[in-house]
């Protein structure tokens, strides 16, 4: 009996989340066709989207598998680039845009996933704040191999090289399609904000699905005691493995927005460095860490935020970075969480302690 | 000889990452957090020193010892603010989202009062240095008083922690928080010192760091502060000698990759020899393997 009312309760959290995205896209869809938003905030509805497939990645990673990652923006940066290339070679070709951008995800997401294996299999030896550093250091070496990358294609095949372009020794008359620390110029625009939301809600889709399932119980049981979830048979690094792999594919479908939404890629610091990772990483821990929900909410807020303070000026930066600090005082500090639940005690007397649940995963 | 340069100029280098990096391992050890915000105290400390010689025209090393103790109240200051309500916070992660925000803050609090254009450090350090070998070889001053600096604070950071009370406090909160507690340490003094120590060096560090590399800008300290956390990691995390060979190696190969390899691939190669180092030995080339028990 317990079963199937736990099992409605989080069917329904779900389609809470999908709901929520549905109705935020009806409204700003609505408020686009009636003039309502101004070219700056239009300018900032992709990046929300794909910053949000992101942080659910992430959140998949830190909330669910318990593994502090700061190199998400590493698998960003791959699935972007191998998008690109392939768009690019593409854009020539009398394919429709359609399925070029469909097979765009494919090759981003399956490239994301395959350097999601070659990563997780030596860092998820590791644990704890060791496993945080390699990620970290990963991403910086993805970024840093990407900003240094030739790669041409030409009748032979593909080129490939880390110094300059006279090494990849082209035929005449092609031009390399990745020019090291130039990026990639001229991929196509084909992301748009429907598909940005509907990249949103499959991702959103799978994590879900994938906690509630047989594998996603496995994974939140390694999560809260590796040790006890090996003694149930449990293989932990079967498990942690899938967990990591799908995060990395999910990032990498971020990325693929990310590349097809702008018209020249380049693999600079401010765009897929660790502060990248990291700014995702604030949105994960101020949606709520397991909280998938959360973690768009916290985004949209926190990625348009900046924005809102820009009649703030030169200040805008340094508000959010206090606004930051403060919200984490408020949100995680005990004595502020006691404080909180004893103004609630008062007003929901009968409740109880209703909260909780899976959304205070350890991380 | 070339190559003794970039080896004496890679050592200086890795001398400065050793300092930051034992500030960083002090707090982690202690307090048992990333504080992100570390390497923002070097620069901190840096427009302090700039301010102070460049605009007053006050005295190189009387400036070096204001910034110590400004970067040091402003470190004890944050974590008092910032870092202590969150100590006992259900998740680590709280602590570290809110040390980002101190480093946002510290960042963009500079970038406020001195804006973003790059600053020419004045050189702490008014002294030529020497040439060997009939010219091949020259060491900058910069560099001896650097590589002197480093061995100096070791030197001084051992004998403080194994030596004096208030080191072995900090050895008893390292090792277990709880049971210090209960044997009387002031746990709460214990990380204030640590702070102050930590932050502290960073302000040393960046003196030194700038005195070598002259143009400071808001940002300056974010990328050695990530490359000494990678420095206290590879020596062993928590370990005070391993912060100084990790640091110290990580220098020497960033600054002969640059030299030898590509400049553009050194990072990358000093990040590959981290997973190289930790794919071996999981702690560190120093660090200790702790049991955990069921």
């Amino acid at each position: 009996m317990s079963k199937t009312k736990t099992l409605s309760k989080t069917g329904r959290d779900h389609l809470i989340t999908y709901g929520m995205v549905i109705i935020i896209y009806i409204v700003v869809e609505i408020l686009l066709h009636a003039g309502l938003i101004n070219n700056q905030m239009q300018g900032l509805l992709v990046p929300v989207c794909y910053y949000s497939v992101c942080a659910v990645a992430l959140n998949l990673c830190v909330g669910i598998l318990g593994e502090l990652s700061l190199g998400h923006a590493g698998f960003m940066c791959v699935g972007a680039f191998a998008s690109a290339i392939w768009s690019y070679q593409m854009q020539s070709t009398s394919m429709p845009a359609g399925l070029r951008f469909f097979i765009a995800f494919l090759i981003g997401i399956a490239a994301a996933m395959i350097i999601g294996v070659i990563i997780g299999i030596p860092v998820l030896r590791l644990n704890g704040d060791y496993l945080a550093i390699v990620t970290l250091a990963f991403g910086e070496i993805i970024k840093n191999l990407n900003s240094a990358l030739f790669l041409g294609i030409d009748s032979k095949g593909i080129h490939l090289s880390l110094k300059s372009a006279i090494y990849l020794n082209l035929e005449d008359g092609v031009d390399p399609i990745v020019n090291g620390a130039q990026g990639i110029a001229g991929t196509p625009r084909d992301a748009n904000f429907t598909i940005a939301v509907i990249v949103l809600l499959i991702s959103l889709f799978i994590v879900q699905n994938l906690i509630d399932s047989r594998d996603g119980r496995a994974i939140m049981a390694i999560r809260d005691n590796r040790i006890a979830a090996e003694a149930t048979g449990i293989n932990v690094t079967k498990y942690k493995m899938l967990a990591f792999v799908i995060s990395a594919g999910i990032a990498g479908a971020a990325g693929v927005l990310y590349s097809h939404n702008i018209s020249t890629l380049v693999s600079q610091s401010q765009y897929f460095g660790y502060n990248v990772s990291i700014l995702i990483l604030v949105y994960v821990v101020l949606g709520g860490i397991g909280n998938m929900r959360g973690s768009v909410i916290a985004t949209a807020i926190l990625y348009i935020l900046p924005e809102l303070l820009r009649g703030l000026n030169k200040y805008r930066m340094f508000v959010y970075s206090i606004v930051l600090i403060v919200m984490m005082l408020l949100n995680w500090a005990p004595a502020a969480v006691m404080f909180r639940k004893k103004l609630f005690a008062r007003f929901r007397k009968n409740e109880g302690t209703a909260e909780g649940g899976r959304k205070n995963g350890t991380a | 000889m070339n190559f003794l340069n970039y080896l004496i100029s890679g050592i200086s280098l890795g001398a400065v990452y050793a300092i930051i990096a034992l500030g960083y391992t002090m707090v982690y050890g202690i307090a048992n957090m990333l504080n992100f915000a570390h390497g923002d105290f070097i620069m901190v400390g840096s427009y302090i020193i700039y301010v102070l010689v460049s605009n007053q025209g006050m005295n190189p090393i009387a400036a070096l010892l204001i910034s110590i103790v400004c970067c040091a109240g402003i470190g004890v200051l944050t974590e008092k603010v910032a870092y202590k309500p969150l100590r006992n916070a259900k998740s680590r992660l709280a602590v570290l989202i809110t040390a980002i925000g101190v480093s946002y803050f510290l960042e963009n609090g500079a970038l406020l009062i001195f804006g973003s254009n790059t600053k020419a450090f004045p050189s702490i350090v008014n002294w030529s240095g020497v040439t060997l070998f009939g010219g091949q070889v020259k060491i900058q001053g910069t560099t001896i008083v650097t590589i002197l600096a480093s061995v100096i604070i070791l030197v001084v950071l051992q004998w403080f922690v194994h030596k004096t009370k208030e080191g072995q406090a900090m050895l008893a909160v390292a090792e277990n928080y709880g049971t210090a507690t209960l044997m009387g340490v002031n746990v709460n003094h214990t990380i204030s010192i640590t702070f102050l120590i930590g932050s502290g060096l960073a302000a040393i560090a960046g003196a030194l760091m700038c005195s070598a590399y002259p143009s400071l800008t808001p940002y300056t300290g974010a990328m050695p502060g990530i490359k000494a956390f990678v420095a206290a990691v590879l020596g062993g995390i928590g370990s005070i000698p391993g912060a100084m060979i990790g640091g110290i190696l990580l220098g020497v190969i960033e600054n002969l990759s640059k030299a030898y390899i590509s400049s553009q691939l050194s990072d990358a190669i000093v990040f590959s020899i981290l997973i190289i180092v930790l794919l071996v030995k999981p702690t560190g080339i120093l660090g200790k393997k702790v049991q955990v028990k069921v």
